[in-house]
Formats: structure tokens, C-alpha cells, sequence
């Protein structure tokens, strides 16, 4: 049986797909990108226990059971060589949600960008989670960090959402080769696939990985007719790299796949983002001309948000 | 005479108003109608309240006539033909209203427009129906000056009912109140997504389970007033309330409110109610005489006693003596589910007492969650509703208004407010309301955030028009006063809204 590493759930969520949706945030990604706005997400804790002094309201302790694992200062441990191990998590934190106050001081402390607070779930806890949800939505997304990072436990979970006539969406940054594993494909109703640059060095600098697997998934996702939608983030001082990745993406799209035009907005993004990507939303003119640019290319169903 | 004096002279009032807290002064003088020594500590402790019915009742709280009828014979008294096309119904619904009395005065239902409606808007040309419909809307909101005032559509679509929510997007009036009476497996889902998005601009229409309360009243019901289920051609003699927390003061111990307290104060509301019905209909001449009577708009069989509550939250908090509402009742299994040991000991008393004059209700009074009056401050919440602040997310709220809404067969609603974004996703709104109802939720509201008319406890006021009252100057709306009364007092307008991250699940 896996653990499903788990930073949040909404309940209701009219931003992630198409209607009313549960939304889950897998912990953990395998890319940094600059403008990540929960970059909390991004690793997982290592149990240096800097967060458990800084709790005001003690709703942090450590986990015997756990063990420390040493790291060195600046380093984060478990995602070296892609993905983290499942065999037998444990959270190093114990977070108690009762006491906590949602502050984010334990988030501001951390040097790691992991949240303490996530909740390590078995697939049928999750699926006991949405079956009070089911009710009222339309089907359920996986976020993140990246979900397929924990593929093993989205092939369990899975199956047991789809047994209460759920459809699930993946929300993927693109570096997971979809077309190596038909197994996943089968099993969900489709992706929401992120490109987030087209040029290679940008793309590099960006996120720290190129674009070719995200434009490979791209194709490939369309032709198996699980492409749900495309989402670009829009920067604010990149006007050149914006249309570059606009028209590489709309020109493939087919008009009826949904491309969402996202204009960066600052919040949430740390410092060393802050510094290469500024501290100002993107003009909304930007978007539209943007748009209106994909929708000319073929991508008929753009639009920026 | 200072308190006549106090009404002349209070220049927030408009003349109509005055006019009215002048009569209600007048009815005052009169005390023929008694009740036991009991019933009055019980009122004087707060325990009962009668809303201020007054105490020589001339005509029912509320009065649903069947409009079908002035579009088929005509009235008599009125000398109204038939009508025979879209102009001439309107006239002939506004002529009618006008003379359709109620607790405030003013008619509280408005009827099934769509189903009213439709064939004569069927028959004009669609810009042609839309103005005569704006200039209906229009006049009912500036002569019919209540939030009371209440007229239904659905479950079908309409073009009636299309244009209905188009004018009264495009014309922000807080009057008339609108529901929707919503069937999935009747209501075309493009429908429904209008009424969500005129929902989430307007605070209206809120959304009634149709399903629930046709198998409880049949086809032929009306919502009226806040959300109150009534039959149509009928309505409802009176609305008295319990004050629950009030109530719970009296208590030694959760098994002494059961067994002592709710029944001791059930009983006195019964006798006020019993004394009340019998002389509407015995004494009083509405019976008797008024034209809907006497031809058969209203048949006195048709009406019934509304058993009304307040206070469930602070009822069962205070019993278990828990002081901070976020730890209480809709937050915490023991309180909620004392909750509904009271209701359900509650439903076995009225089910246990024989009411006068309510024979389409099998003899029996039906319960009502009373949406609150300004009086009731922060003691009492209104019906079984989570108090305001302590408010769960959406999902925990709606689950718990779930467990009490089948009770009440006279009315009970919650009210949710939204964050922005939601107006653009409509289609992520309804599986909510469906779901929601498809569980036991009998009547959602919603509005969002920011808009000017807002949904205050049950009826809708304009923050504007509470402001003008603020400033010391008249608002046409009658209820205005109310809406002020219950931001001022209750906190009203600081409900929960729903934010993403506020519906995030530990």
C-alpha cells in the first residue's frame, strides 16, 4: 500500500478544470520554476526541525519514529534522482491542524520550500475525503507540486475516485512522459498540461528543465484525445519569450482544446523570482493581444485570465 | 398621545410608513383577545416572541391568493374581465395585488409568474414583453415597497422567466424577492446556470427544492415572503416564535429542556396560536366577507399556523455549556446532533397537538425556521442556522443545514456568500445547489460579495438605501430599517465568504 504525500485539499474549487471540482496538491516537484506561487510545495521536509522552534502555537513537533536525516545547509534530500521514495514515508513533523492557525510561519522559516504541513494519506483515506465531496462536484483534480511524481499512489487512488463516478484530471508541469506509461492514461480523464517557455535556455533558467518533453507531451496527449487544456504563464518584462511560447503552442493546438493564458502575478513568489521576474502583474492588453494571437494561430479556444 | 406623536415626527419615515405604524399604534388599543398569565412571563422573558403581529388580527400573517384564477373568471369585485393580452394581465396582476393584505400590508406572494405569464408573453414580440415586464418590475418595486414581496418561477423554462432574471440584472431592485423552484430532472440545465449567474449579480433568485416540497404540499405551493412554503389559495394565520436560547435559560440540564422546558413553552405557543387562528377566522371579517374569499382566491381550508423557532445554536450550546459558537453547534457532533434531538422532540409535540383550522395541513400546525428579526441581536440565530462568524466551510455548512431542513415544511433557508471569481464560473455554483438539494437542503441563497443589493438574513435590501438610513433620512423599502437594524445588531452582512483556501480541508 502507498502514501500519498498530500500539502492541501480544497474541497470546492472553480479554478482548477471545468466546473466544481475537489482539488488535491501533491507535495513535492521535480522543476523550481521562478514563478512558482506555492513554492512550499516544492520539496519535501527533511525534519530539521527549524519550523518546530518558530510555531507559535506548538502545532509542530518531531517524529521520533522518523528518524532524522541529516542534511547539509542549503541542500534538500529525497529528490535526487527523480522520484522520492514511497516505499515507507513517515512525516519528520508532526503537524496537529486543531492548533494550527494557518500563520505560514513554519512556510517563511523553512530554507528547504517544504511545508511541514501536509498530511501523508492512504489511497482509501483520500478517497473516504472526496466521498464527502462527491456530492457536489464534477470530477476531481490532482495538483501540486506535481502529482505524477507520485505515480504509484495516483494508480491506487485512482481507481477507488473513479468507483464513486468521478472522473480525475491531471494538472502535469509537462515532464512526465505520459506516453511511456498508458497504464496512468487509462485511468484518467485527462491533463492539464503546462508550457511555460518555449525557448530552450529560457525554459532552462525558468524552471531548471528544457521544453522538448512538455512539447512532446503536448502532441502526444492530443492525439490520445486526453489533453484537457493548456495553461502559459505571461511575464511581465518577457514580451519576445511570452509570443515565442504563445505561437509554438497555439500553432499546435487543435481549436478546440482550451489555452489559458495566465498573466504572472507576483504573490507568493520568493525573492530570487521576485528579482528575475519583477514585482508587477502583466498587462492585461499583453494577454489579449496574446490571445488573440493563439486564436489567429488555431488555438481557437484561448483566452487569459 | 407621544407615541403618535413619535411616528408624525420621525423623519425617517415616509408617509406610507406612518401610516402604518399608526394603525399598528391603533390595533394596540384594543385588548379583547387575552392569553393565560403564563404566556405573558414567557413573552416578557423573551422565551415567545409573536413578532409583533398586533394584537387584534383583521386578515392572515400571509395570503397566497390563486392568480390563475383572475386570468380565467376574472373579479367580480374588482370589475376585471379576463384578460386578453400581455398588457392587460399585468394591469389586471397590479390591480389585484394592491388589494392582497398581509401581515406587512403588502402582498407577499406574487404568484407563479412564468406559469401566469407565458401565454401572453408567448404571444408578443420578445422586446415588446421585455418592456412591458421592466415596467411591471419597476412599478412593483416603487409601489409594492417590501422586500416581502415574493413572486416564484420555475420549475420549467420560460421566456418569461428568462426575461424576468435578464430585467432584473440589467435593473438591480432589491423588490420583488424571487426563487426559483428548481427540479434537475425538470429544469433544463441552461436555465438553471441563468438563474445561478442573475443569482450571484442580484442575490436572486434563490434556488427552492422542488421536489421536497411538492411531495409535502403537492404541485400547487407558493413560496412567499423570506422563503416561506405555503399552498397557494391558502397561506398562513400567524407566526409566532420560540426563542430557543431564551428558552434554555429555564433548563437544569439537557433531559430537563426535553422533558420540562420545550414542551412547557410549546404549549404556550400553542394556546397563542389556537386563540389567534380561531379569532381570524371566527371574529375577524376576512372569512366572511373579503372578496377573495368570497370568490375563491383563498379558501379558508387552505390555510395554516406556522409554529416558528429561532435560536437552535444557542439553544444547544448554552445546554452543553460550550461558549466560543466556533466550538458549537454545525462545528461540533455533540451540539449538532443535541440539535436534532430537539427538533425531532420538537416535531413530536406539534404532530401531538390538534390545530384549529388547518385542514390542508391534516389538523396540524407546520415548524418554521424564522429568519430573525434585529431584536434578536446576537442571542439568537436565525432558525437552525450556524451562527454568523462561526461559520464553517461550505461543505461542513451545507452538511449541516442538510440534517435540518427536511423539519421544516413552512420555510428555512441558508444564505452563501461568494468570492469574485465564482461569477465566472456559474457551472461551478450549480453542482453545489444540486447536489446540496438532492440531500435535504430545502432552499439556497447566494450573493456575491460587493453587490449593492444584499441578501440580509432572508429578504433583500440595498446597502445604499441602509446607508440613507444611516444618514437620518427616508428609504422607500419598508424593510430597510430591518436590514440596518440586523447589521447594526447582528452582523448580518459579515457572513463567511467563500474563498478558495476558506474551503481547504485539514
Amino acid at each position: 500500500m502507498k502514501t500519498g504525500i498530500i500539502n492541501k485539499i480544497i474541497a470546492f474549487s472553480n479554478v482548477d478544470g471545468p466546473g466544481n471540482r475537489t482539488a488535491v496538491f501533491f507535495q513535492g516537484c521535480n522543476l523550481h520554476c521562478l514563478f512558482c506561487h506555492n513554492p512550499e510545495t516544492i520539496h519535501r521536509c527533511v525534519g530539521c526541525g527549524l519550523c518546530v522552534e518558530k510555531c507559535p502555537q506548538w502545532a509542530l513537533k518531531r517524529n521520533e519514529a522518523a528518524g532524522s536525516r541529516p542534511v547539509e545547509a542549503g541542500k534538500t534530500a529525497g529528490m535526487a534522482g527523480g522520484r522520492p521514495d514511497e516505499t515507507a514515508p513517515v512525516p519528520p513533523i508532526l503537524w496537529t491542524p486543531s492548533l494550527c492557525v494557518d500563520c505560514d510561519t513554519c512556510i517563511k522559516t523553512c530554507p528547504h520550500l517544504a511545508s511541514p504541513k501536509v498530511q501523508y494519506m492512504t489511497a482509501e483515506a483520500l478517497r473516504d475525503k472526496i466521498r464527502r465531496t462527491a456530492p457536489y462536484i464534477n470530477g476531481v483534480s490532482f495538483s501540486g507540486g506535481e502529482c505524477t511524481q507520485q505515480r504509484d499512489f495516483l494508480m491506487e487512488v485512482i481507481p477507488l475516485i473513479r468507483e464513486l463516478g468521478l472522473g480525475v484530471l491531471l494538472d502535469s508541469n509537462g515532464t512526465y512522459d505520459f506516453e511511456q506509461d498508458p497504464e496512468l492514461l487509462r485511468i484518467i480523464d485527462g491533463v492539464m498540461l503546462d508550457i511555460k517557455a518555449a525557448d530552450p535556455a529560457f525554459c532552462r533558467t525558468l524552471t531548471g528543465a528544457g521544453p522538448e518533453l512538455p512539447f512532446r507531451n503536448l502532441d502526444f496527449l492530443q492525439r490520445a484525445g486526453k489533453l484537457e487544456e493548456v495553461r502559459t504563464v505571461l511575464f511581465p518584462h518577457h514580451p519576445e519569450q511570452n509570443e515565442a511560447t504563445v505561437r509554438a503552442a497555439a500553432s499546435r493546438l487543435r481549436p478546440d482544446v482550451r489555452y489559458k493564458l495566465l498573466r504572472y502575478r507576483p504573490f507568493g513568489v520568493r525573492q530570487e523570482g521576485l528579482d528575475f521576474l519583477g514585482g508587477e502583474i502583466t498587462p492585461e492588453a499583453e494577454g489579449e493581444h496574446l490571445a488573440a494571437l493563439a486564436r489567429s494561430l488555431g488555438a481557437e479556444n484561448s483566452v487569459t485570465v | 398621545m407621544s407615541a403618535a406623536l413619535d411616528i408624525i415626527q420621525d423623519p425617517t419615515l415616509t408617509y406610507h410608513q406612518e401610516l402604518l405604524a399608526l394603525a399598528r399604534l391603533g390595533e394596540s388599543t384594543d385588548d379583547s383577545l387575552r392569553y393565560s398569565d403564563e404566556y405573558y412571563k414567557a413573552k416578557d422573558s423573551r422565551a415567545l416572541c409573536d413578532l409583533n403581529e398586533g394584537v387584534m388580527p383583521y386578515r392572515p400573517r400571509y395570503i397566497c391568493p390563486d392568480y390563475s384564477l383572475l386570468f380565467t373568471k376574472g373579479c367580480a369585485f374588482l370589475e376585471l374581465d379576463p384578460p386578453q393580452d400581455l398588457a392587460e394581465a399585468l394591469n389586471s396582476l397590479m390591480i389585484l395585488y394592491h388589494h392582497v393584505p398581509s401581515i406587512t400590508s403588502f402582498p407577499v406572494y406574487l404568484g407563479d409568474l412564468d406559469a401566469l405569464l407565458e401565454p401572453f408573453v408567448l404571444k408578443e414580440d420578445r422586446a415588446y414583453a421585455k418592456k412591458l415586464l421592466g415596467l411591471f418590475l419597476k412599478q412593483i418595486d416603487k409601489t409594492l415597497t417590501d422586500s416581502f414581496v415574493h413572486a416564484d418561477i420555475g420549475p420549467g423554462a420560460s421566456v418569461t422567466g428568462e426575461l424576468l432574471m435578464e430585467l432584473t440584472e440589467e435593473m438591480q431592485l432589491a423588490i420583488p424577492n424571487l426563487t426559483l423552484k428548481y427540479d434537475p430532472a425538470v429544469t433544463p440545465e441552461d436555465f438553471a446556470l441563468k438563474a445561478v449567474n442573475c443569482m450571484l449579480k442580484t442575490a436572486k433568485p434563490s434556488f427552492a427544492n422542488h421536489g421536497m416540497f411538492v411531495k409535502e404540499w403537492g404541485e400547487k405551493y407558493a413560496i412567499a415572503s423570506c422563503y416561506n412554503g405555503l399552498m397557494q389559495a391558502g397561506g398562513g394565520y400567524t407566526l409566532p416564535r420560540l426563542r430557543l436560547y431564551e428558552c434554555s435559560l429555564a433548563a437544569k440540564s439537557v433531559e430537563d429542556f426535553l422533558d420540562r422546558v420545550l414542551p412547557y413553552y410549546a404549549d404556550l405557543q400553542f394556546e397563542y396560536m389556537d386563540k389567534r387562528v380561531k379569532f381570524i377566522v371566527e371574529e375577524s371579517s376576512f372569512f366572511k366577507t373579503n372578496f377573495l374569499v368570497t370568490e375563491g382566491f383563498v379558501k379558508r381550508e387552505n390555510f395554516t399556523g406556522m409554529f416558528g423557532l429561532v435560536g437552535l445554536a444557542e439553544c444547544c450550546n448554552h445546554l452543553l455549556g460550550i461558549e466560543d459558537p466556533k466550538k458549537g453547534f454545525g462545528l461540533n457532533d455533540e451540539a449538532t446532533a443535541l440539535g436534532r434531538r430537539i427538533m425531532d422532540r420538537l416535531s413530536e409535540l406539534v404532530e401531538a397537538h390538534e390545530a384549529p383550522y388547518c385542514e390542508s395541513t391534516g389538523h396540524r400546525y407546520r415548524l418554521h425556521a424564522q429568519v430573525g428579526i434585529d431584536s434578536d441581536g446576537r442571542e439568537d440565530a436565525p432558525g437552525t442556522r450556524i451562527p454568523i462568524g462561526a461559520e464553517p466551510a461550505m461543505l461542513d455548512q451545507l452538511a449541516v443545514n442538510e440534517q435540518f431542513h427536511p423539519y421544516f415544511p413552512t420555510g428555512t433557508g441558508d444564505i452563501f456568500k461568494f468570492e469574485e471569481t465564482w461569477m465566472k464560473t456559474p457551472e461551478a455554483v450549480l453542482p453545489i445547489i444540486k447536489g446540496s438539494l438532492a440531500r435535504g437542503l430545502r432552499y439556497f441563497s447566494g450573493y456575491l460579495e460587493n453587490n449593492d443589493v444584499v441578501r440580509v438574513t432572508g429578504y433583500l435590501v440595498k446597502r445604499s438605501e441602509i446607508d440613507k438610513l444611516t444618514a437620518g433620512r427616508q428609504s422607500l423599502n419598508n424593510v430597510t430599517v430591518f436590514g440596518k437594524g440586523a447589521k447594526d445588531f447582528g452582523g448580518a452582512l459579515d457572513r463567511r465568504v467563500q474563498k478558495q483556501d476558506e474551503n481547504r480541508d485539514h
